[in-house]
């Protein structure tokens, strides 16, 4: 069964240490949905957030070939603990004066933020987990998207 | 304080690490260092080629257990390293290699000689380091020695920019290394022990699988007392040759692709699989979905929990050092014997005995038996990779751990020579003999000039099948006998033509010595010869059968009992 994963690594924040986790996952053939990095309340630390697919037995073996990294702190993986996931996407999506209103209305439901307007388009950002942003994306592609960009996930331990 | 430059400190940091010997080349962006080298009291030897360096020091480290060290220059030196580094990767083997690197400010300019060193080399070492502030640089090499020598041990570089050379900081060596994120596991969970010992004391058909772990842990003497206490058989893969004594009933020898046939149908049959500081790496499991099918149970006891149910699922892993863990577990096992599977092995070795056609041809494998006969198995053989380096498995009956040294996990044609140089170097009265093809030999053939500038005496025993051997025996077997690009001596065949090179010409031409040998009657009294040169390399020459193959085999892709045993 692939699903998907949400793992967490605390790194040493080095220059390279990027690099080593990218060079792995290559290297082992798996496939990462998203990976994001950013300093924690220890500036010498990172964490590394990452989305992966695949089955129990090739997770084990990433977090454990994670875990084999000499500037990997600590590895844990999300789906046994209760934890909040977001992720952020700005979509540009085409909006003329007839359909405005009704990209708005959108918008609104989901509580997504119009960032921008010009003549053509719309520029709209959503946080959210992975399903919610999925949704909004569904709702808004009829009306043509024409760029988006995402963070990818973020994820933290509840309580 | 008084203040030492990066050169100077990478001297000092060496003392501290006990190192003896490095091996290397110079060059423009190391300068530094080894102007530091010229005072001190290190033994260098300048090699021919970057690679010949890394494999001596490879060969230095297994031989001897401890830390090899390898030097080279920025850019090109830095990429002729990379073969040894992935050669010693695979087969979790402890190097420090350094190498110069342009200056700091020049990096990522694409400046001369410059090469993203650790870059290329992140993927065929343990863990690497570019050092950019001379401060950091006594603490980045007792790191390196650290991660190299300990946990599964492996390669690690050290990239050292050239003004980081001449920097001059305070020599600060601490007394231990901290490594928050590095913590390898060494005692095994005694709960999983105990499980483990359990399995044992109700099994009735185990096997232990020894792999390099065995050697690399010192776990020889504690594999051989839970195999006596226990009466469990025991198969070796290719680079535990050595770790349990040839004479012992219990002894299977090799398993896997060119396996003993009873080592690999006691694998089939067993109920219990112990797995000791081995991967089942595919050449010893054969087809993994028809691999062990009547286990029950398989344990494996591995330092490096990546290597568990990564291949073959595992039901007791017990992670940490072997010999600890072994001894732990040798008191939870009972006295037992296991009579009926032990005679059901014997019937295997029996019913299909390894052999070889022993005519008035010479043929290669009669070369490794004399080996053999004339040692006991009391010298260090290296080998190459192909036909012979198996020859050399199922026939040398290595005395000790550390007697078989051969490049197992990346097959590296050309490391043999390079490696006997360095267990030379670790070992110096013991003989070290390099057992060789003619194609692998002229892959590091340059190291001559090394070996007798420094009156090494190695004793290269070339098996020379003026082919390549393996590929040549592969194509006969799997390929309907299309010989496509593995004849020596011509380009389209051999028939006919003379050999070339000459080896004992080239041996001459290096100031080595050199003997040919193409009848059986002359081996033993060469041999004998040539183990009687003390003070610079020998080669023969063995003109042997062309077409010999390597038998048994398990073909790829099939399971390991469906072994071929000879050739229609
Ligand atoms: C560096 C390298 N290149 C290619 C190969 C593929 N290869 C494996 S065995 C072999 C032939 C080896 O020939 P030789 O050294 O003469 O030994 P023989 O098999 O004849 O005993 C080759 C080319 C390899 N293992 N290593």
């Amino acid at each position: 069964m692939s699903m998907r994963h949400t793992l967490s690594a605390l790194v040493e924040n080095k220059s390279g240490v990027l690099a080593r986790i990218s060079t792995l996952f290559a290297a082992r053939g798996y496939n990462i949905d998203s990976l994001t990095v950013g300093e924690t309340d220890d500036p010498s630390v990172s964490r590394m957030t990452i989305a992966v697919r695949g089955d129990a037995k090739i997770l084990e073996q990433i977090e454990k070939q994670l875990n084999k990294l000499v500037d990997v702190i600590k590895v844990f993986e999300y789906s046994e603990t209760k934890h909040i996931e977001r992720d952020m996407a700005l979509i540009k999506v085409k909006a003329s004066k007839s359909n405005r209103a009704e990209i708005l209305q959108i918008a609104d439901i989901f509580r997504a933020d119009v960032i921008d307007v010009s003549h053509e388009n719309l520029m709209i950002e959503i946080t959210g987990d992975e399903d919610k942003i999925q949704a909004l994306i569904e709702m808004l592609t009829p009306f043509g998207i024409k760029e988006m960009v995402r963070t990818g996930i973020v994820a933290m331990a509840r309580g | 304080m008084t203040q030492k430059t990066g050169a100077e400190i990478f001297i000092e940091s060496l003392k501290k690490e006990n190192v003896e010997i490095m091996f290397g080349i110079p060059g423009g962006q190391i300068l530094p260092i080894f102007d530091a080298i010229y005072d001190s009291p290190i033994k260098f030897i300048l090699t021919r080629h970057e690679q010949g360096a890394a494999h001596m020091a490879d060969g230095y480290a297994r031989s001897t257990g401890k830390v090899g060290v390898c030097v080279a220059t920025s850019g090109p030196g830095a990429t002729n390293l990379v073969t040894g580094l992935a050669t010693a990767y695979m087969d979790s083997i402890p190097i420090v290699a350094f190498t110069g690197q342009v200056s700091t400010n020049l990096i990522g300019n694409d400046a001369f000689q410059e090469a993203d060193t650790t870059g290329i080399t992140r993927p065929v070492t343990k863990h690497n380091f570019l050092v950019k502030n001379v401060k950091d640089l006594a603490e980045t090499i007792q790191k390196a020695f650290y991660i190299a020598s300990s946990g599964r041990p492996g390669p690690v570089l050290i990239d050292i920019p050239s003004d980081v050379q001449r920097a001059a900081t305070e020599f600060i060596w601490k007394d231990k290394v901290e490594i928050r994120s590095y913590k390898p596991t060494f005692k095994g969970h005694s709960f999983q022990i105990k499980k483990l010992a359990d399995a044992i004391n109700s099994a009735e058909r185990p096997v232990l699988y020894a792999g390099g772990g065995v050697i690399t842990s010192n776990a020889s003497q504690e594999l051989l007392e839970l195999a006596e206490k226990a009466n469990i058989p025991v198969t070796t893969t290719l680079l535990a040759m050595g770790a349990f004594p040839p004479g012992n009933e219990l002894n299977l020898g090799m398993l896997g692709m060119h396996g003993m046939y009873w080592a690999n149908h006691a694998m089939q049959n067993a109920d219990l699989i112990i797995a000791v500081g081995s991967r089942f790496d595919d050449r010893c499991t054969g087809k993994l979905s028809g691999f062990a099918p009547k286990a029950k149970i398989i344990a494996h006891i591995d330092i490096d929990p990546t290597s568990i149910s990564k291949n073959v699922n595992v039901h007791i892993p017990v992670v940490g050092d072997a010999k600890s863990i072994l001894s732990e577990l040798v008191g939870h096992v009972n006295k037992k014997k296991h009579p009926d599977w032990l005679k059901q092995i014997d019937h295997w070795r029996k019913e299909m005995p390894y052999g070889y056609k022993d005519d008035a041809k010479l043929r290669p494998q009669f070369v490794i038996e004399k080996i053999n006969e004339l040692t006991g198995g009391d010298a260090i053989v290296t080998t190459e990779v192909g036909q012979h380096q198996m020859w050399a498995a199922q026939i040398y009956r290595p005395l000790k751990p550390r007697y078989f040294i051969s490049s197992g996990g990346l097959g590296t044609m050309g490391y043999g020579f390079p490696a006997a140089i360095g267990a030379k170097f670790g070992n110096p009265k013991k003989l070290v003999i390099d057992i060789s093809g003619d194609g692998s030999f002229q892959m590091n053939v340059q190291e001559l000039a090394t070996a007798v500038l420094n009156k090494v005496n190695v004793v290269v025993c070339i098996l020379n099948n003026a082919h390549l051997g393996m590929v040549r025996q592969w194509q006969q077997m799997f390929f309907k006998n299309r010989y496509s690009a593995v004849a020596l001596h011509t380009q389209t065949g051999n028939a006919g033509c003379e050999p070339v090179p000459d080896f004992v010409k080239l041996a001459q031409a290096y100031g080595a010595e050199g003997f040919r040998v193409c009848k059986k009657d002359q081996v033993a009294a060469t041999l004998e010869k040539a183990f009687k040169v003390k003070d610079k390399p020998v080669i023969i020459d063995f003109v042997v059968e062309q077409e010999e193959n390597v038998l048994p085999m398990v073909p790829a892709g099939a399971a390991l009992h469906e072994i071929i045993t000879g050739l229609a």
